[in-house]
């Protein structure tokens, strides 16, 4: 056992990397519907989409609380700065920040220097500007911040268990918004559309894997037409894919092991069952079961397993 | 008293640059005024990149602020600084002492040097630590010392701080700053390095341990990141490589001391504390903190933990004390101080109070327990109206002020929107009891950035300099 670190300082890096993680899986999402409305700009295929897109961040009601109809611009907005959304890009670089100010000291320098400075930067985009005119270039500035942020840590830090919990938050985090981004997805297409191997919309599918950085991977694994069955695969059940469930889950389990405490064998074995039905599950099962019903089951279990990590291990009870 | 003469660190009076200036002002000379300024445009990307700030209280705006660095060093010629050195020495040795003797035998007292209500009567001495024996009966393990130059050059102390002295992750920044804009400078000078701080100061930390504890793990205590000298707190944990804990990181358990780890409870011995004793244990002292340990003074007393500084030691720094460190260091060390005090006026005692009452004027009045330049009225520069008010503040409870005559800090070229000008400066050297005493040679250069200032706190919009005591 290396030497062992606070319950909060865990938890401060945890957050951190969730956070960052999740701003860079908006940008992700918000960056591809943009994408999309440009070559389907119907006014009603265009607020589907967005409606879309802010139920799946969980942000539909709020959103039209505050602003009763929903435009690309006003999402985007939403989405990427409204500070009253906690949700929002901004606030979860703000969140991730103030994590890192917390533990500055864990860090090293240059981590804290990172994260300190995409803080610092974010205000030199122009909310007005960005929604309506360029938002392509804010949403690659975040993603860029995030692939900084992720490569600075794994490139400066101590192999101890202060990277495990930074990396732990990184790859729940990333399993979650992965089914998130799938699920709205196959939502926004044809509930029924994954059954068949109809190439459907190919710009659609092919946004999809875009925003998740797959699209040149599934022509290298599969090096044949885009098909729904085949897309779900790719980002369920495919271990190789950084940003598919199995991956993800996959390092969320080797972590728990390495960090393991005596509290925490019941939430390694739930980690443990969620990757084994990932690595010995088939899409067709899957599929056979409807894809939305068993991604929500999904999303179920991995929010009981952070449930579970933050009992264990982030805000330990005194054990006095 | 604003006609005295100052002393400008660089130049003599008769405009000539002093010896140990000489290469900095032919350096500075050379060198185009487009790179200066590039220079000095780096230097604060680089502290604000890094996140070196200070939060400052009651300013909304502003609760990340960057402290102002100049990029003109102080330099202290090697003989002046060993000068300062043994008088450090002495000094801090006499404090804990002090401290030693009014929390066990009170000689001090019995033999009247100091009057014993103003000691047992004020509310930082602590009852808690009567009759508690420490290793090597050290109070102070950190203490920072503040000197200031007056007229002719001659050093007096301002005030000593022995509760928790901030600043010397300035100090630490201000030399990684300056070596990395300006390398050539340290071609030209010898400067004695400081970058060992750190372990001189775990290595202070680890030997006041309690008896018995072979490895001790030692946690710096913050109060948490919206304190104003976070940033320092944060520094000062990483460098030594050891936990950074707020007040919930720790429990007490049967006068055990421990923190919450991901691997379950783990024993703690010694405690570098950066709040106040107030806040330490809610069960001890202030029942509303919530920044403290509850227990953490029964394990203090029980011998379970170390802390430090001790508890109890502001009643060696208050500014009540002050003007009876000289006969400290006469009574238990039977020497002369090396170091002088600035004259100071006790308006508990009539006849100082009626002096101070008459040339309010002249004199700096400051409360005494009071820090940060916070509540003291500077009579030169004051208006009537706050003059007046002053004065009803200090005839309502006299015994809460001092007064002292208003020095002419020196000063010392300092870039500001005119240019270079001299602006004052005061000097915090940090010093380490525990073994040995021990320091790095030199300290924390403040100054005033406004012109005219006398104050040089970072909490009033002071800047610092690096300090540079030459090796030879």
């Amino acid at each position: 056992m290396g030497a062992c670190m606070l319950s909060r300082t865990a938890d401060h890096l945890y957050w951190m990397s969730r956070y960052t993680e999740r701003a860079e899986n908006l940008a992700r999402m918000l960056d591809v519907n943009c994408r999309m409305t440009l070559l389907r700009q119907e006014e009603d295929v265009v607020r589907r989409r967005w409606t879309s897109t802010l139920a799946t961040v969980g942000q539909l009601e709020p959103f039209l609380a505050a602003h009763g109809v929903v435009t690309q611009a006003s999402a985007i907005d939403w989405i990427s700065f409204e500070r009253s959304n906690p949700g929002s890009i901004d606030q979860c670089l703000d969140r991730a920040r103030d994590n890192a100010h917390a533990v500055r000291g864990t860090l090293t320098s240059e981590t804290w220097e990172t994260l300190n400075a995409t803080w610092l930067e974010i205000r030199r985009f122009r909310r007005d500007t960005v929604s309506s005119q360029a938002p392509g270039d804010f949403f690659e500035w975040v993603k860029f911040r995030s692939h900084l942020a992720r490569g600075v840590i794994q490139g400066t830090m101590l192999q101890d268990d202060a990277l495990e919990f930074t990396l732990l938050g990184t790859y729940l985090e990333r399993a979650d918004n992965t089914a998130r981004i799938l699920d709205a997805r196959f939502e926004f297409l044809a509930p029924e559309a994954a059954k068949s191997d109809d190439a459907g919309d190919y710009y659609e599918w092919s946004a999809l894997l875009r925003s998740v950085s797959a699209f040149e991977i599934y022509r290298k694994v599969y090096r044949d037409l885009i098909t729904p069955r085949r897309v779900a695969e790719l980002l369920i059940l495919r271990e190789p894919m950084p940003r598919s469930l199995r991956h993800c889950m996959s390092r969320v389990q080797q972590t728990l092991v390495k960090v393991a405490n005596s509290r925490s064998s019941e939430t390694l074995r739930r980690a443990g069952e969620i990757h084994a039905a990932l690595q010995y599950g088939r899409i067709e099962d899957a599929l056979e079961e409807g894809l939305r019903s068993y991604l929500s089951g999904f999303l179920e279990r991995t929010s009981d397993l952070g449930a579970r990590i933050a009992r264990d291990f982030l805000v330990s009870e005194a054990t006095a | 008293m604003g006609t005295a003469p100052i002393f400008n660190e660089m130049n003599a009076d008769d405009a000539s640059v002093r010896p140990h200036y000489s290469p900095y002002a032919e350096w500075l000379a050379a060198t185009p005024g487009e790179r200066i300024l590039e220079k000095r445009a780096e230097a604060d990307t680089l502290f604000r990149r890094a996140g070196i700030t200070f939060a400052v209280y009651g300013d909304e705006t502003g609760t990340e602020r960057l402290i102002p660095f100049d990029i003109v060093p102080r330099i202290i010629p090697a003989g002046e600084w060993s000068g300062l050195q043994r008088g450090l020495r002495q000094r801090v040795t006499a404090l804990n002492a002090f401290l030693h003797d009014v929390y066990h035998d009170q000689e001090i007292l019995k033999a009247g040097k100091i009057p014993a209500e103003q000691v047992l009567c004020n509310v930082q001495y602590r009852p808690e630590m009567q009759g508690l024996n420490l290793p090597m009966d050290v109070y102070a393990h950190i203490a920072g010392i503040d000197l200031v130059r007056a007229g002719a050059g001659e050093y007096y102390v301002l005030e000593d701080n022995l509760r928790v002295p901030s600043g010397v992750s300035y100090m630490l920044e201000d030399r990684k700053a300056m070596m990395r804009l300006f390398p050539e400078l340290f071609a030209r000078y010898s400067v004695a390095p400081v970058e060992h701080y750190p372990d001189l100061l775990l290595e202070t930390l680890r030997a006041v341990a309690p008896g018995g504890v072979r490895d001790p793990t030692v946690v710096l205590l913050t109060p948490g990141a919206h304190n104003s000298a976070y940033f320092e707190h944060a520094f000062l944990a990483q460098q030594m490589g050891i936990e950074l804990v707020e007040g919930q990181d720790l429990f007490v358990d049967d006068e055990i001391v421990y923190m919450r780890t991901t691997q379950g409870p783990q024993r703690v011995d010694v405690i570098y504390r950066r709040i106040d004793d107030d806040f330490l244990d809610p069960l001890a002292f202030r029942p509303d903190s919530m920044l403290g340990v509850p227990g953490l003074l029964a394990a203090y007393r029980a011998g379970r933990v170390a802390i430090s500084n001790a508890v109890g030691t502001g009643i060696a720094d208050d500014k009540s004390t002050y003007p009876y460190v000289p006969e400290m260091i006469r009574f238990y060390l039977g020497e002369e101080p090396i170091l002088a005090n600035v004259p100071t006026y006790i308006l508990r005692k009539p006849e100082d109070l009626a002096y101070a009452l008459d040339h309010l004027d002249e004199l700096v009045v400051k409360e005494v327990h009071g820090a940060g330049g916070y509540g003291m009225l500077i009579g030169p520069r004051a208006s009537r109206g706050e003059i007046a008010e002053f004065r009803a503040r200090i005839i309502a409870d006299p015994a809460r002020y001092i007064a002292q005559p208003t020095l002419s800090l020196s000063a010392c070229p300092t870039f500001v929107e005119s240019g270079l000008a001299p602006r004052h400066v005061d000097l915090r050297p940090f010093v380490l009891s525990g073994r040995d005493i021990v320091m790095v040679p030199g300290g924390l250069t403040r100054v005033a950035l406004r012109e005219g200032s006398l104050v040089v706190n970072s909490s009033q919009g002071g800047g610092t300099k690096d300090t540079w005591v030459l090796a030879c």
